[in-house]
């Protein structure tokens, strides 16, 4: 049997690749370092959003090497793509679990990647901390939830609302899981508060046409519209509103979905007068979110910062002054140290892990102003406990971690 | 505010909404109609409309730069589309899957090309100040009806663009000539009609459309690289329900669907009323399989 020169030589070229490969995938780190997972979409529909939330998890991750690393360890982050698929969000995250054995996970932006991403983390054993507020309504000891639940976005906006003395509510967004859980917990909140649900409507994700939605807000003459409509839409609907003779100014929106990037996106002289309801403004005057913005404008000058970015940033900082206390790397020693953790500042004002690994964190309201900024007009009294299962909207349902 | 009106608002809403669909599917049913290519690349047509409307906003002002910008992109989206035709779809008539793989391919990299040129998070483009009020209609039982003049200014150039293409069909030799190769593309070659240049010309039409509508809707919608996505599909469904290669069927197609989503909304949500007229078309097509207005010609038996 004898082999032809080239069948030889492809097969020594396929064996060299295969050590090759086996090489670089064996889960031994270079000594003195720790490997951790950053996953976010770096391609498609989400990339706009979550590439802005890996560079910020990244500049967190630099700043800590920087200081000397985790109990003297590097960390060495491995950086996939999620490509806004849920189904290789959760092929991603058992990658960087079962192969790359990394200590724990940044990342996941939309409910249906944590959704798709969470049976991984139960199975093999590993824990993912989540950037982006959510409809609240899971609780898993594998996720630590440092995006605002519920209570810490939506109802201190209600709260707001009321204080301020509006008493007819036109609650718009777009037909998903987030705006249609918002809106069944902000309903049974107008009503059990003695106010008004004017209306409630939903549009496609991505549509354009809002002009039945306009006629019906001007028939049900609403004192406040809750908007959470999702990316583009928000320009055709603002647009539309204001063509209509309805701008913000006329009638005022109070948005859950748009951010510095959004409005300057949308053209803040469309928004102007709007307002939004966040746990982080750029604007905040806190001397740490100071430092981080020229932190990270040093990187990526002019680029807006949004709420979602200081939670990434937050929570790799979070993470190695948990490890730090728990004096290990172990999964459970360091989710547990993490809620131990006392107070601190991160750039967004106090904050710390309750009990149930969601972000104990402050509401804030901000008005757009024309240079795209929000002015911050209003924030709760302090930092508010999260609440995962709204008890008014799921009576009987806890969070027990 | 009465119930009167919300109908009343409703049925304008329902026209405009047609207007909005007819100046988005009309390039697609020259394209598609009388040429039987189908070109995925068409929303983008639109988007490059948007941002050539964005460009002229930024060089002359918000007013006179909407303007200028709708010449602009018309004639953008009609060199860019012929050079499409040209270079592309020329070679691959008569093979309406590659077609169809190639525009879309076209489509991809005009959209990164956006997103590389102006960003991916889109641009701000909106209505000039004169297109900002709206005429209230008061002292009869519809009062409180208001009616935003862009959405008017948008019917007005539906129909003046419908009008243009039906005169350049109609009333035009080139239209002669685009009408008989429609017809019989084999005859109309022996006869001496440069086929060729006709269907360069239609597409080039077409496109030029498309980039006129993108221009004119930057007033209500929003420029952003993958705008033309939201399109494309109702301009497809506006096309097959209207009938291949009948403007008037078009114009019917975009009216029925504008009114029948609009009528629909008075009593169910979008969501819903987009399901309804899903429905709506499939059984249509069920019955009339070839449209409200199937136009006889030997292109449609090859078909």
């Amino acid at each position: 049997m004898s082999k032809q020169p080239l069948a030889r030589a492809f097969s020594l070229l396929a064996a060299s690749f295969f050590l090759l490969s086996s090489l670089s995938t064996a889960p031994t780190s270079a000594a003195g370092t720790v490997k951790v997972g950053v996953l976010h979409s770096l391609s498609g529909t989400m990339a706009i959003s979550e590439v802005t939330v890996k560079n910020a998890t990244m500049l967190a991750i630099e700043e800590i090497n920087a200081k000397g690393g985790v109990m003297g360890e590097q960390i060495e982050p491995v950086i996939e793509d999620g490509g806004s698929d849920p189904a290789i969000f959760a092929q991603k995250a058992q990658k960087l679990v079962q192969e790359d054995k990394v200590v724990t996970v940044f990342g996941g932006w939309t409910s249906a990647s944590r959704k798709a991403m969470l049976p991984v983390f139960e199975r093999f054993h590993g824990l993912l901390w989540y950037p982006v507020q959510f409809e609240g309504n899971e609780c898993s000891k594998d996720i630590m939830y440092s995006g605002a639940q519920p209570n810490q976005q939506i109802l201190p906006a209600l709260d707001w609302a009321k204080a301020k003395g509006y008493k007819s509510y036109f609650l718009l967004g777009s037909d998903y899981v987030f705006p249609r859980t918002a809106n069944l917990i902000l309903k049974k909140h107008i009503v059990h508060d003695g106010l008004t649900v004017a209306g409630e409507e939903y549009v496609p994700l991505g549509g354009t046409d809002f002009s039945a939605i306009v006629n019906k807000i001007k028939l049900a003459g609403p004192s406040i519209i809750f908007n959470t409509l999702n990316g583009d839409s928000n320009v055709s609907f603002f647009k539309q509103m204001a063509a209509a003779g309805l701008p913000p100014s006329k009638l005022p929106v109070m948005s859950f979905s748009i951010a510095e990037p959004e409005a300057k996106s949308i053209g803040p002289s469309l928004l102007q007068g709007s307002y939004a309801a966040w746990n982080y403004f750029e604007s905040l005057p806190d001397p740490v979110n100071k430092k981080f913005v020229a932190a990270y404008h040093a990187k990526y000058p002019d680029q807006p910062i949004d709420d979602p970015m200081i939670h990434g940033y937050l929570d790799v900082l979070t993470w190695a002054a948990a490890v730090e206390k728990a004096k290990s790397f172990d999964i459970d020693k360091v989710r547990k140290a993490a809620t131990m953790l006392a107070y601190s500042d991160y750039g967004m004002g106090e904050t710390k892990f309750a009990a149930n690994q969601s972000l104990v964190q402050t509401g804030f309201v901000g008005e757009l102003e024309p240079s795209g900024q929000f002015k911050i007009i209003w924030k709760s009294a302090g930092p508010i406990q999260p609440v995962p299962y709204d008890p008014l909207s799921f009576p009987g349902k806890v969070c027990s971690i | 505010m009465n119930e009167s009106v919300l109908v009343a608002g409703q049925l304008f809403n329902g026209i405009s909404v047609a207007s909005i669909l007819l100046l988005a599917a009309l390039g697609l049913a020259l394209s598609f109609g009388l040429m039987r290519v189908i070109n995925m690349a068409h929303g983008e047509m639109l988007m490059m409309g948007g941002y050539l409307t964005y460009v002229c906003t930024l060089l002359f002002g918000k007013s006179t730069g909407f303007l200028i910008g709708m010449v602009v992109a018309f004639f953008g989206a009609a060199a860019f589309g012929a050079l499409m035709e040209s270079t592309l779809i020329r070679k691959l008539y008569g093979r309406p899957l590659d077609t169809l793989l190639a525009t879309w391919g076209v489509s991809l990299i005009l959209q990164q090309a956006a997103r590389s040129i102006f960003g991916p998070i889109g641009v701000e483009v909106t209505a000039p100040p004169w297109l900002a009020g709206s005429i209230a209609i008061g002292g009869t039982a519809l009062t409180g009806l208001s009616i935003p003049l862009v959405r008017v200014f948008i019917i007005v150039v539906a129909a003046i663009v419908l009008g243009g293409v039906t005169l350049l069909i109609m009333r035009t030799r080139l239209g002669m000539l685009v009408r008989a190769v429609h017809q019989d593309r084999g005859m109309a070659d022996a006869l001496g009609a440069d086929t060729r240049w006709v269907d360069l010309c239609v597409f080039s039409l077409g496109t030029g459309i498309a980039g006129l509508a993108g221009a004119t809707l930057t007033s209500i919608a929003p420029v952003t690289p993958t705008v033309g996505q939201g399109y494309i599909v109702y301009a497809f469904l506006v096309v097959i329900l209207g009938g291949l290669g009948s403007l008037a069927g078009t114009l019917a197609a975009a009216v029925i669907v504008g009114l029948f989503s609009a009528t629909a909304q008075i009593v169910t949500s979008q969501s819903f009323s987009d399901v309804l007229l899903l429905v709506f078309v499939i059984i249509f097509i069920q019955f009339r399989p070839r449209g409200i207005a199937s136009s006889r010609s030997r292109a449609l038996d090859e078909a």
